[in-house]
């Protein structure tokens, strides 16, 4: 699902430098195109992932302060249209969304109509974090990588127009550097930008990463990006990877999360996490969901849906008249050695993108990067007493 | 041509931790005794003067259970030992023994054995160290029976074996 | 041409999702609460099933369940024209499921998993092992032994069930005595009438007086009897990787998409849930793992 080795998909031409208006623009070529465009706003003291009708709903000047357990709207100084952290929601809220319907069936007819009720539309989505173009990447490898294709993903996922924003203000719960997730986006976009709003005007400076993109940023009046400002802002990126607000440890997280499978550390954090899920709900790469099946009243007409669903659900590893894991304990376990370990062997990459959400929406403010100092000292002690 | 007491005992796996003489020691003890297919070894409460290794057939345990019959408990194959209720006071059966089929097997001398053991502390302790695995082996596999892991788990926790209303 | 290019079109067919609706053709009950129904396909079925792979099937309106095929169906042209299912009613679908007449609809997807790879057993001694309801998905394995028999060694089944009412499929076991299967049954209660074995599956493998070098075993049953007869098995000998297992978890998808039936790194519907011992052991001894 890597672009990088797909020669159709090399970056084509030069960097080129637009303004606000430009941006406008670029949103409108979108629209006129058939995009739906879908990108940051600010909704119930929130920056959440909606439906644009028009570029002036993105959140200019509004920025976020974030930390475990806390995130609160701010306003920048400057105008700034993506100055701002990840907020709860992600893309995958479109891509893979909480309720889709699979197939309805005619007990009468025997006939069977598969997927969702309506089309969906063909998405754009505008101001990408690196770490949530890598998300994106990661469920394209989870639902469409393997012998069977999610076809609701699929459906969404194919045709889809990414715009990737490249982080120059990292939060303080982000640690996308140490996950090798950013803060510049490399590939997988179709449009890269990066926002420069400084002495020197409101400006972004946009690559194209693909043929579709090179294709609509023609159509965006802006020049030729000139040494300086594309210089000000690789700068401005690479300062950003040196101001994380977190790292994680640099370890061999599936051997450490393998290893501490008894770790009494469970005990340690079961007493702080609530079970409540959130970390899976903003998460950009939790993907787990369950079926529902409904039907009308006559029980003539019946239907799948698929809704998102959390393994810390009491009921998510239920087998046989109970379930396998009933402890907050084990739930715990189960989330953070799925995320930064077994996701290793299931499906060849972390599941962690370093975008900081779980700790910044978790109530207890868990912070995951430091469970992982807490496994990886315990695991150190543990081998020096053996020694 | 029949083979002797101590060539029988040492034919079988069970004894093979034995050292030789600990193995002709405990054949001393022994005779051999064959019991006809539904023949009745011996019966719950009886003496326990005996214990045997099943040499080839198989023997039913059961208890005798008013209103019930005779429940099989257990079933016993051949290389294994049947008894040890011989091994403690008040030295008398919990359980009955029934052959299911022709069986024959090594039938030793409970009182002669226990002699030799207070007599021979060595003999003693590594006649009990070829008991007592068996003796766990039995309880585990009871242990999981009684977890009654086969069961739905609409079942789980019903003692009757009647068969469930359809 | 769009900037990952994730799957192309063809890829996205939504047969995986989508249910083909099967006739019950006929449907047998087996114990109290078990059925085995044959199923035939309509205009356009799903692909073959192995011996060991699932389906999930769906009781329209109801839900849907991961049930293994019980039979080798028939498999002409590479489809499931008929597919057989041995299913327990233990919850609201397997109960509708359990409890559909000859014509009715259930909904099949798959096949899904893992097989038990019979043919890699070949020149070796089968050896099965089933637990309860576990001799379902083994059954296959028999049949497919049986169907190509010199192709084999000994075929040994060592079947395990609660009380002699719950025995599944007794006429065949003693069918499959006559064709030459070595065939030991056991219960772990007896009632009055019982004349055969009473006590726990794994007293059945020292009296086979199995050749470890040269076995295949095949297990499956509830977790913990799969674990301990795994162990009985190794402890005679059999190596651990020609030892397996099927392993069952929460299931919503089968097709590695919902995540639920996960145990540590193994997705059980996709790398399961057929899974040799010596990479389930670790894993199926950890607490609520």
């Amino acid at each position: 699902m890597h672009p990088d080795g797909d020669a159709t998909l090399q970056p084509s031409g030069q960097a080129v430098v637009i303004d606000v208006g430009g941006l406008s623009v670029l949103f409108d070529a979108l629209r006129g195109r058939g995009f739906t465009v879908v990108g940051p706003t600010v909704r119930d003291g929130a920056i959440v992932v909606a439906e644009l009708a028009s570029v002036d709903e993105l959140p200019f000047g509004w920025g976020v302060e974030t930390e475990a357990g806390k995130y609160r709207l701010r306003e920048r100084d400057d105008n700034a249209a993506f100055g701002h952290s990840a907020g709860p929601q992600s893309w995958k809220s479109v891509l893979h969304p909480p309720r889709a319907r699979l197939w309805s069936a005619d007990r009468a007819t025997g006939s069977v109509e598969a997927g969702e009720a309506a089309a969906p539309p063909r998405y754009a989505l505008l101001g990408v974090r690196p770490c949530d173009v890598r998300a994106v990447g990661i469920l394209d490898r989870v639902l469409t990588g393997g012998q069977h294709a999610d076809p609701v993903y699929s459906g969404r996922r194919d045709g889809a127009f990414i715009i990737a924003v490249e982080c120059t203000e990292p939060g303080a719960t982000c640690f996308c550097a140490s996950m090798g997730c950013g803060p510049g986006a490399e590939s997988g976009f179709d449009l890269a930008m990066t926002e420069l709003a400084d002495s020197e005007g409101h400006r972004f400076v946009v690559r194209a990463g693909t043929p579709a993109g090179a294709d609509l940023l023609a159509d965006v009046p802006g020049r030729a990006a000139d040494e300086a400002t594309i210089r000000r802002a690789s700068t401005a990126v690479a300062e950003a990877a040196d101001h994380m607000g977190r790292t994680m440890p640099a370890q061999d997280l599936p051997q450490l999360l393998a290893g501490s499978r008894e770790s009494p550390h469970w005990d340690d954090v079961a007493s702080r996490c609530l079970t409540c899920g959130n970390c899976t709900m903003v998460c950009p790469t939790c993907f787990c969901t369950t079926t529902e099946d409904v039907t009308d009243l006559t029980g003539d007409h019946a239907e799948r849906w698929r809704v998102w669903d959390s393994c810390y659900a009491l009921d998510f590893s239920y087998l046989h008249g109970g379930s396998v894991r009933t402890s907050g304990q084990s739930r715990y376990r189960q989330w953070i050695s799925h995320k930064l370990g077994t996701w290793h062997d299931q499906f060849g990459s972390s599941g962690c993108v370093g975008c900081g959400r779980c700790i910044a929406w978790c109530p207890t403010g868990i912070d995951i990067t430091q469970e992982v100092a807490a496994l990886a000292s315990l695991q150190d002690s543990a081998t020096a007493d053996e020694d | 041509m029949t083979e002797t007491v101590a060539a029988r005992v040492s034919a079988q796996p069970f004894f093979a931790t034995l050292t030789d003489t600990q193995r002709a020691a405990l054949a001393e003890d022994g005779i051999t005794e064959e019991f006809a297919a539904g023949e009745r070894v011996f019966g719950e409460g009886g003496i326990a003067d005996r214990f045997w290794l099943i040499e080839g057939g198989s023997i039913a345990l059961d208890l005798r259970v008013p209103g019930r019959g005779d429940r099989v408990i257990e079933t016993l194959g051949p290389g294994t030992m049947l008894g040890w209720s011989w091994l403690h006071p008040p030295y008398r059966w919990h359980f009955g023994a029934v052959a299911r089929v022709a069986t024959t097997a090594i039938a030793f001398d409970a009182a002669s054995v226990r002699r030799r053991c207070d007599a021979d502390p060595a003999f003693g302790y590594a006649l009990l160290r070829l008991f007592t695995p068996l003796i766990t082996e039995r309880l585990q596999a009871t242990r999981l029976r009684l977890l009654d892991l086969y069961a739905a788990p609409s079942q789980v926790g019903q003692a009757s074996t009647e068969p469930a209303d359809a | 041409m769009t900037s990952q290019g994730a799957v192309t079109p063809a890829l996205a067919e939504p047969a995986a999702a989508v249910p083909r609706f099967y006739r019950v053709a006929s449907r047998r009950e087996d114990t109290g609460d078990t059925v085995t129904l044959e199923l035939t396909e309509p205009a356009i079925g799903v692909p073959a099933f192995a011996p060991g792979q699932f389906a999930m099937l769906t009781a329209l309106g109801i839900g849907e369940v991961p049930i293994s095929v019980s039979g080798l169906g028939d498999n002409r042209g590479g489809q499931a024209r008929r597919l057989q299912h041995t299913l327990r009613a233990v919850g609201a679908v397997t109960r509708a499921l359990h409890a559909a007449p000859p014509g009715s609809l259930i909904g099949v997807r798959g096949p899904f998993g893992t097989g038990w790879d019979v043919e890699s057993a070949a020149g070796r001694d089968v050896v099965i092992v089933a637990g309860g309801i576990g001799l379902a998905p083994l059954r296959p394995v028999v049949l497919t032994a049986l169907a190509d028999r010199s192709r084999y060694g000994r075929i040994v089944l060592l079947v395990g069930a609660r009380t002699p009412g719950d025995l599944l499929y007794t006429d065949e076991l003693e069918r499959w005595r006559r064709d030459g299967v070595e065939v030991a049954v056991t219960v772990d209660r007896a009632d009055s009438g019982w004349g055969g074995e009473v006590g726990l599956v794994t007293a059945l493998i020292k009296p086979a007086g199995l050749a470890p070098g040269n076995s295949v075993a095949f297990v499956c049953g509830p977790d913990i009897m799969m674990r301990f007869t795994a162990d009985a098995l190794a402890g005679e000998g059999i190596p651990v990787h020609r030892i397996r297992v099927s392993l069952e978890r929460n299931m919503r998808c089968g097709a590695a998409w919902c995540g639920h039936c996960q145990l540590g790194p193994l997705l059980v519907c996709r790398d399961g849930p057929v899974v040799g011992y010596d990479r389930a052991a670790a894993l199926m001894s950890v607490r609520e793992l």
